[in-house]
């Protein structure tokens, strides 16, 4: 008996399709390999966050309604974000008023909206992956997928079947890094001492690699890491559980 | 209190630069954390008891008035008085005329946020009163002329040094060459000065952490003593409340005592939880003659009913002040008034007007781990995104944001234009940063790069990529 | 101020969509004529030693001190001890609790046995809890004669008689007896639940005993052989 392969539609998430593309491959890869077939609806653009979380409210509905026409025709709607497959998941519903039309089509959006490594442990069942990466690495676990999404088990499950890497947790793993979207360029400071004290909490665990699931935040500790002149590679979890370590880690050249 | 929360970012620079501030923040501040994470484990049911002291209390704000009627007809029958006020100025005026009636000097105080939120000490010096704070926290801050930095631990900013260097200033009637470098040599200090006050006072002014409309009593928790010294020994007490305190009966406020000390300290009872029914009996041989409770609604009955409504459910514990990355990393005098962290970003706006506290709800990543430590489930980032959502149907977001957002919305509702524009973007980017992967200055993201370097694109968007991939 | 009462009372009965107004009545009176427990924690619940057991524990725990007598007798004797093992004067105010005045204090003759509310210069105390309540060591004090509340307070060293069978699993068995005496609704002037000596944490966070109360806490529980 053939099972049918599951179609999931990617949600690539702003920040991976125009910082970092790689990231959108490794998860394509990790999906497909999962035994699922992707696709990558070409209308989509952003979650609707920067909106949302700035109280616009209206704007905010307008993607969210694009967003869900776009992925309505999938079985699953996957992220390589905990942020953006919150984003929908949690917040989509709270757009419509109870009873509506667009709040139906919301729920029923947000049922199958999964954040990547999560979706391949609690759905796709998956149990270990095909990677090496010869090192230590340690694992911030942004705040959205850990809080709005329960991501944190999943991925270190996964991390530790990737032959040779050296799962080390940091201290204060779940406190935040200081991102926040446009918090950290509104109020730069606060964002600063966030920061800092996250990079002093990955530099003490003496690991390589940082690892997270969430390029925002990635790209906020990188880019603290790289002013402290720090030599810990950051890259998106995804990329190491794909075997993705020929593209240079994030904020490092090729 | 004077609200000083329209200079945020000036109060936020002048915390971040006070190297002592951030030395005993970083010191202290772990400690509130691992102390509840340790008292939530020692109780199976402490979360299941979160959703019981919620139920109760958003039971208690459907029936609001109901409650605070039997509440006052039973203090009336147990030979108190209910003053009503609607201001901070009317609670004010009610206290001051208990305490002219009583041709009062000196009145001692146990701690009480609605006390700072009214500015009483103000007032009552203003009528030639002296208050005297008796909670040992309260009493440092008094002495220096300082708002608490913090809900349960109004000093918790200050060191042992500070501390010495005011008692010397204050207690001028001790040897001048005693020996204040321990603390417990400072507690003993406090003591036996404010022993004196506690028999001296003519009023006793305390807070309420319940009032329990089932019997018309008040209660107050406390470590120290100081709020039952300070309630008992005067010839009146004063408790001065906020309307949401209500709690139907004995049961409903044993339930949420579960839950405050250990959410608020990681004890597993305070050391005195006191119920206070009343002024003294006929017969007994001490409390107080007479018993007051101002009841203040300063702004919360407009929250009742509204998509804010859930933050009258708060208990005042502190537990998302400790958990609070940006409270932790700018104390809490720089949100500017009484209410500081995650829960005070929410009740300034409803207390002060939003114009003037346009920053607080805008100062949270969001990380949501307040509303993971509430005791009694408020989902604090919600409300804080309404009082954006507020600040934006008002105009108050500043007007660079608000062009920025429509100009960025206007693409991301044209996926074509949108992906035009972050194919030339990825590109630019790439080429600029001279394919070192990174920049160290980028114009029109200096908030970002003052601080940190930004990384570079990789050159193509995935969308390009992707179409690459599949049309080869 | 009857306006600013009226006022308010409005503006929260407008506030919102409040539904039948006769089922909200009911449901307040339901609940405030019927008192229910909520969810009770199951650390204290067992049997009597269970009880005691958890009590000691969790007293010892935030800094009390028990001991634990078969004899009422040798209360007196206990309390004596105890001052002089605290360094202490041989003084103790009680008040007119006829339990307490029963006991034989001829047995410790060089005691000062004083009667009444507590005086700045008292230094120790003795009260008979009306509960002990085992999930937080927590004895439960009604004021009045019997135990005056500044007994609680005011002297260094507080002892309190507790007897075994009063001691409950949980707060909610001692609110049930409170309403037994004193009727529903009714409530002596203080209800004192004490867990310890006082204590502060208000300078760096670092635990300082005594604050403004007690600096000892002694528990002698009264358990019938």
């Amino acid at each position: 008996m053939e099972l049918t392969r599951p179609r999931v539609g990617l949600f690539v998430t702003c920040l991976v399709d125009l910082f970092r593309p790689s990231v959108g491959f490794a998860t394509v890869k990790l999906l497909e390999e999962a035994g699922c077939v992707v696709e990558v609806p070409e209308s989509q653009t952003c979650c609707g966050q920067p909106a949302f979380n700035s109280g616009d409210r209206k704007d905010t509905a307008d993607i969210a309604r694009a967003v869900i026409k776009a992925f309505s025709p999938y079985d699953y709607v996957v992220a390589p974000s905990g942020s953006c497959a919150g984003m929908i998941k949690a917040h989509y519903p709270e757009l419509f008023a109870k009873d509506s039309p667009d709040r139906a089509a919301a729920d029923a959006l947000s049922e199958k909206t999964y954040e990547l490594v999560s979706f391949l442990v609690r759905v796709m069942k998956q149990e270990k992956v095909a990677a090496r990466f010869d090192g230590s690495a340690t694992y911030h676990d942004s705040c959205s997928g850990l809080r709005e999404l329960g991501v944190k088990a999943e991925p270190r499950k996964l991390l530790r079947t990737v032959e040779g890497l050296d799962l080390v947790e940091m201290e204060d793993a779940e406190v935040c890094c200081g991102f926040g979207g446009t918090f950290c360029v509104k109020y730069p400071d606060i964002s600063n001492v966030m920061v800092a004290k996250k990079t002093k909490k990955i530099a003490a665990t003496g690991a390589d690699l940082l690892l997270a699931g969430d390029l925002g935040c990635l790209m906020n500790m990188a880019g603290k890491l790289k002013r402290e002149g720090s030599a810990l590679k950051a890259r998106h979890v995804a990329e190491i559980l794909a075997g993705d370590t020929a593209t240079p880690p994030i904020a490092e050249a090729e | 209190m004077e609200a000083k929360t329209a200079e945020f970012t000036s109060n936020v620079a002048r915390a971040i630069a006070d190297s002592q501030l951030q030395g005993t923040m970083t010191e202290t501040g772990p400690r509130f954390i691992e102390k509840r994470a340790k008292a939530r484990a020692g109780l199976p049911e402490f979360d299941a008891l979160r959703d019981q002291a919620r139920d109760i209390k958003d039971h208690v704000l459907a029936h609001l008035d109901l409650y605070l009627e039997r509440y006052e007809a039973k203090v009336a029958e147990s030979g108190g008085h209910v003053h009503w006020a609607e201001t901070a100025e009317e609670a004010r005026a009610a206290i001051l005329s208990i305490c002219r009636k009583l041709d009062a000097k000196l009145a001692t105080k146990g701690k009480s946020m609605i006390s700072e939120e009214i500015g009483l000490n103000q007032a009552l010096e203003a009528a030639g009163i002296t208050p005297v704070e008796t909670d040992l926290g309260e009493y440092l801050i008094q002495l220096r002329n300082e708002p608490p930095s913090h809900i349960i631990a109004p000093a918790v900013h200050l060191t042992r040094d500070q501390i010495e260097a005011d008692f010397r200033k204050a207690h001028t009637h001790l040897d001048p060459n005693r020996d204040l470098t321990e603390i417990p040599t400072l507690v003993e200090e406090a003591r036996t000065v404010l022993r004196q006050k506690y028999l001296d006072a003519d009023v006793g002014i305390t807070g309420a952490n319940f009032l329990i409309a089932e019997t018309g009593t008040s209660i107050i928790v406390t470590n120290e003593g100081n709020g039952d010294l300070t309630q008992t020994l005067p010839k009146a007490h004063i408790v001065i409340a906020s309307i949401e305190k209500i709690v139907p009966t004995l049961e409903d406020a044993t339930t949420i005592l579960r839950v405050l000390a250990r959410s608020a300290t990681g004890q597993d009872f305070s050391n005195y939880t006191t119920f206070s029914t009343g002024p003294r009996r006929p017969e007994d041989p001490d409390g107080p003659l007479e018993y007051h409770v101002v009841i203040l609604d300063n702004g919360r009955s407009n929250v009742l009913g509204t998509e804010f409504q859930d933050m009258l459910r708060c208990i005042r514990c502190g537990a998302c002040l400790n958990h609070c990355p940006v409270y932790q990393a700018v104390g809490g005098h720089a949100y500017g008034w009484v209410y500081p962290g995650p829960i005070g970003s929410v009740v300034t706006p409803a207390l002060i007007g939003i114009e003037k506290a346009k920053h607080l709800p805008n100062a949270s990543t969001f990380c949501g781990r307040c509303e993971e430590v509430c005791p009694m489930r408020i989902p604090l980032p919600r409300l804080l995104r309404h009082w954006r959502e507020k600040e934006f149907e008002k105009h108050l977001t500043p007007a660079a944001v608000r062009s920025g957002l429509s100009v960025w919305a206007y693409f991301a509702k044209r996926p074509k234009l949108y992906q035009f524009g972050t194919r030339i973007a990825a590109r630019l980017l790439n080429v600029m940063s001279g394919r070192k992967g990174r920049f160290a200055s980028l114009p029109l993201a200096q908030g970002w790069t003052r601080y940190r370097d930004m990384p570079a694109p990789q050159g193509k968007t995935f969308q390009a990529m992707w179409k690459e991939r599949r049309h080869g | 101020m009857d306006n600013a009462r009226s006022r308010i009372l409005s503006r929260i009965r407008r506030s919102a969509d409040k539904g039948d107004e006769t089922a909200r009545v009911a449901a307040v009176e339901a609940r405030l004529q019927h008192p229910q427990r909520n969810l009770v924690p199951e650390r204290g619940q067992g049997d009597e030693a269970h009880r005691i057991e958890v009590f000691v524990r969790m007293m010892e725990a935030v800094g009390g001190t028990v001991e634990i007598l078969r004899d009422l007798n040798d209360v007196p004797a206990s309390v004596a001890t105890y001052l002089r093992n605290t360094n202490r004067p041989a003084m103790i105010r009680r008040g007119r609790d006829e339990y307490l005045a029963n006991l034989p204090w001829h047995r410790a003759q060089t005691l000062t046995v004083k009667e009444g509310r507590a005086e700045d210069a008292d230094t120790a105390s003795l009260t008979h809890a009306f509960a002990g309540v085992a999930e937080t060591g927590t004895v439960v004090q009604l004021s009045g004669p019997d135990n005056p509340t500044t007994l609680n307070f005011m002297p260094e060293a507080h002892i309190v008689l507790l007897e075994a069978k009063d001691i409950t699993a949980s707060y909610e068995e001692a609110w049930t007896r409170l309403r037994d005496i004193y009727g529903p609704g009714q409530m002596p002037r203080t209800v004192n639940m004490i867990s310890g000596p006082s204590r502060t944490g208000d300078i760096e966070q670092t635990i300082v005993r005594p604050a403004h109360g007690p600096k000892d806490m002694h528990v002698i529980i009264f358990r019938r052989p």
